[in-house]
């Protein structure tokens, strides 16, 4: 053990350093995480804008995009190719992607701000607010909210939708509040609470519902990028672009909220303002996906956890990671939804939910086993 | 330095500390001392800004705890908690570099990386630095945290550590050691504030002593006046005789034998 006195005030050249670049294999993962991740999604849009009915070759793909672009590199493609892949393919893709990146990132921040590693959106009422919302659209629509309806025309369900993933969120934490602060612990209890009553009322709707209704109901629940066309794409980009920029930056706060809350404010974090940026950023990230694509279950949950599987658990790596493993898997599942029983189409968020659990069981087992041991 | 003037806390309408005033001074290592439930976490946390006063006030340096910016206070005192909740797999050394956050916006200087590697060789787990934290011993990580809260400080002028319990856990020798660096930041101008349980060692290590009973100070000042037989009848309610420590002339600090828990108090066995 080193002499105490002499550690202090001996000159920094003198002590051991433990060299800042110890490239560990562990360090190695994680440098690489974001790159290749990157890669594998553009081999994944590139590969997912050709699928479908009529199979676009990758060449043709990129020589459509560059062509966009305004650059012709000479990649052969025919011109309906292009309308194909212009009109149908690429919104798709791209609300895929997006969609896909706010769910990812909202799963990561929601588990860092709940210290809890099996926290999702959903969790805290964001879904089931806007499922609410949704249904009471499709089901009371022809009375109360055709005015709506007249206004907003498509978007009336996702404007719904929205505003009830905010509204039961800002309820959720207004009633976790204890003295000014929102209780975490308190603010699952509530959100259990709220998802039970939104889930009481959507039942209710459901149950005077016509069978028209019904059929609505349960195809928005399963979740599609069906709807995907330029001007959805383009409503949602402000909407997504806020979270998706911004929960990236919050890396070294969500890292010291993991030591707790305390502790994370004796090292000079505005603990409140995080908690609060980190709800409002996820529920704007959650409520516009749902909004515009249905519930698409369990991504949220399971790709925060492959990240920190592959990468470790620090959040300056995390957030990126979710938003690109996220936007990775939608467009995957979305490609495979389109593709597997064509021409029919899966809804996506049948293909997440079945491929998700087994991942998520098998991390609840795992953690289970390194418990004991 | 924290000056704290006529400092009372409720929880809702229980009085957890009545009235207490003292002074924390850089250079000087106070020791706050009494028995489970006396107010000692409390008035720690109160010093640390998690607790907002009921009634009286404290100030660091001159100003209103409260109104200081978190990351000014965050250079210039850190707080080691009784309770560490972190689960996340991180790294011991990525802990002890959080110590370093409040210094970087993005990427760690070359000279954060530096504390990092002296903070985890001042509390010997400089062969650790490796490993997940969540697979450490319970006084490892005690330990972690300590060199996590010291990189935070670490170049600090009259700096101060708000230590609560810091020696929960760990084995003689490292209690002695902990308090040994305790000792070695006073002497560089540092002000520790370490609530302790083991009256032995607040005698041989503090300047200062703060002997609280039911959220009232009993008594303060140096060791050898605060740790006498009443005083310790009083707020601990058992009694203790004095010895001179055989090297140091601290006094040492030995329960008299009394009897046996009255048998009354357990139930018979045999029918």
């Amino acid at each position: 053990m080193p002499a105490v006195a002499e550690l202090l005030t001996a000159p920094a050249e003198t002590t051991a350093a433990v060299p800042a670049s110890a490239a560990t294999a562990a360090e190695v993962r994680r440098r690489l995480l974001l790159p290749v991740l990157a890669a594998l999604l553009i081999g994944a849009v590139l590969v997912g804008a050709g699928a479908g009915a009529m199979r676009i070759p990758v060449p043709a793909v990129l020589g459509v995009l560059l062509h966009k672009l305004g650059l012709d590199v000479g990649l052969a493609f025919e011109p309906q190719h292009e309308a194909v892949l212009w009109a149908i393919r690429l919104p798709r893709v791209c609300l895929g992607v997006l969609i896909g990146a706010a769910l990812g990132l909202a799963g990561a921040s929601m588990q860092g701000l709940f210290r809890n590693p099996l926290a999702d959106p959903g969790l805290i009422g964001v879904s089931a607010g806007a499922s609410l919302a949704a249904v009471a659209t499709i089901v009371l629509e022809a009375t109360l909210l055709s005015v709506l309806r007249e206004w907003l025309g498509f978007y009336a369900l996702a404007a719904a939708a929205f505003v009830g993933a905010c509204g039961t969120n800002l309820l959720v934490y207004q009633l976790s509040k204890e003295g000014g602060r929102a209780v975490v612990a308190t603010m699952l209890l509530a959100g259990i609470a709220i998802n039970a009553l939104a889930g009481a009322l959507t039942g209710v709707l459901t149950y005077v519902a016509t069978d028209e209704q019904l059929r609505s109901i349960t195809f928005w629940g399963l979740g599609s990028l069906g709807g995907a066309s330029w001007p959805t794409v383009l409503s949602v980009l402000p909407l997504l672009a806020l979270p998706l920029v911004l929960l990236p930056r919050l890396g070294k706060s969500l890292n010291l909220l993991a030591l707790g809350e305390d502790q994370a404010a004796h090292l000079g974090l505005p603990v409140t303002r995080l908690k609060r940026q980190l709800i409002v950023l996820a529920t704007l990230a959650v409520g516009t996906s749902v909004a515009v694509a249905g519930s698409i279950g369990f991504l949220g949950l399971v790709v925060p956890h492959l990240i920190r599987l592959a990468a470790g658990p620090d959040h300056r790596v995390v957030l990126p990671g979710a938003a690109l493993g996220g936007a990775l898997v939608l467009t995957l599942a979305d490609t495979l939804a389109r593709t597997a029983v064509a021409p029919a189409e899966l809804p996506i968020g049948i293909l997440t939910a079945l491929l998700g659990t087994p991942v998520f069981l098998w991390i609840l087992l795992r953690e289970k086993r390194r418990r004991l041991a | 330095m924290f000056d704290v003037q006529n400092l009372s806390y409720l929880a809702g309408r229980r009085p957890l500390l009545r009235d207490v005033s003292l002074q924390a001074r850089p250079g000087e290592l106070l020791a706050v001392v009494g028995a489970n439930g006396a107010g000692k976490s409390t008035l720690l946390r109160l010093l640390s800004g998690d607790l907002a006063p009921s009634a009286g006030s404290v100030r660091f340096e001159g100003r209103e705890l409260r109104a200081i910016p978190g990351p000014a206070l965050a250079r210039r005192r850190a707080v080691l908690t009784q309770q560490h909740s972190l689960t996340l797999a991180f790294s011991v050394q990525e802990l002890v570099l959080m110590g370093r956050y409040p210094y970087f916006r993005g990427q760690p200087s070359a000279h954060d990386h530096r504390v990092v590697a002296q903070a985890l060789q001042l509390v010997g787990l400089t062969p650790l630095a490796g490993r997940s934290y969540p697979t450490l011993s319970g006084g490892e990580q005690q330990r972690a945290q300590l060199a996590r809260v010291l990189a935070q400080v670490w170049e600090a002028e009259a700096g101060f550590l708000l230590l609560d319990e810091p020696l929960t856990g760990l084995d003689l020798n490292h209690q002695h050691h902990t308090l040994d660096v305790a000792r070695a930041l006073v002497q560089h101008g540092f002000g520790v504030v370490a609530v302790l349980h083991d009256l032995n060692l607040a005698a041989q290590y503090a300047d200062q002593l703060v002997l609280l009973r039911q959220g009232q100070v009993v008594a303060a000042g140096a060791p050898a006046a605060v740790l006498t037989p009443a005083h310790i009848r009083h707020a601990f309610a058992i009694e203790v005789e004095l010895l001179p420590h055989p090297t140091l002339g601290s006094p040492l600090i030995v329960p008299v034998p009394r009897p046996a828990v009255a048998p009354g108090l357990w139930p018979t066995s045999n029918p």
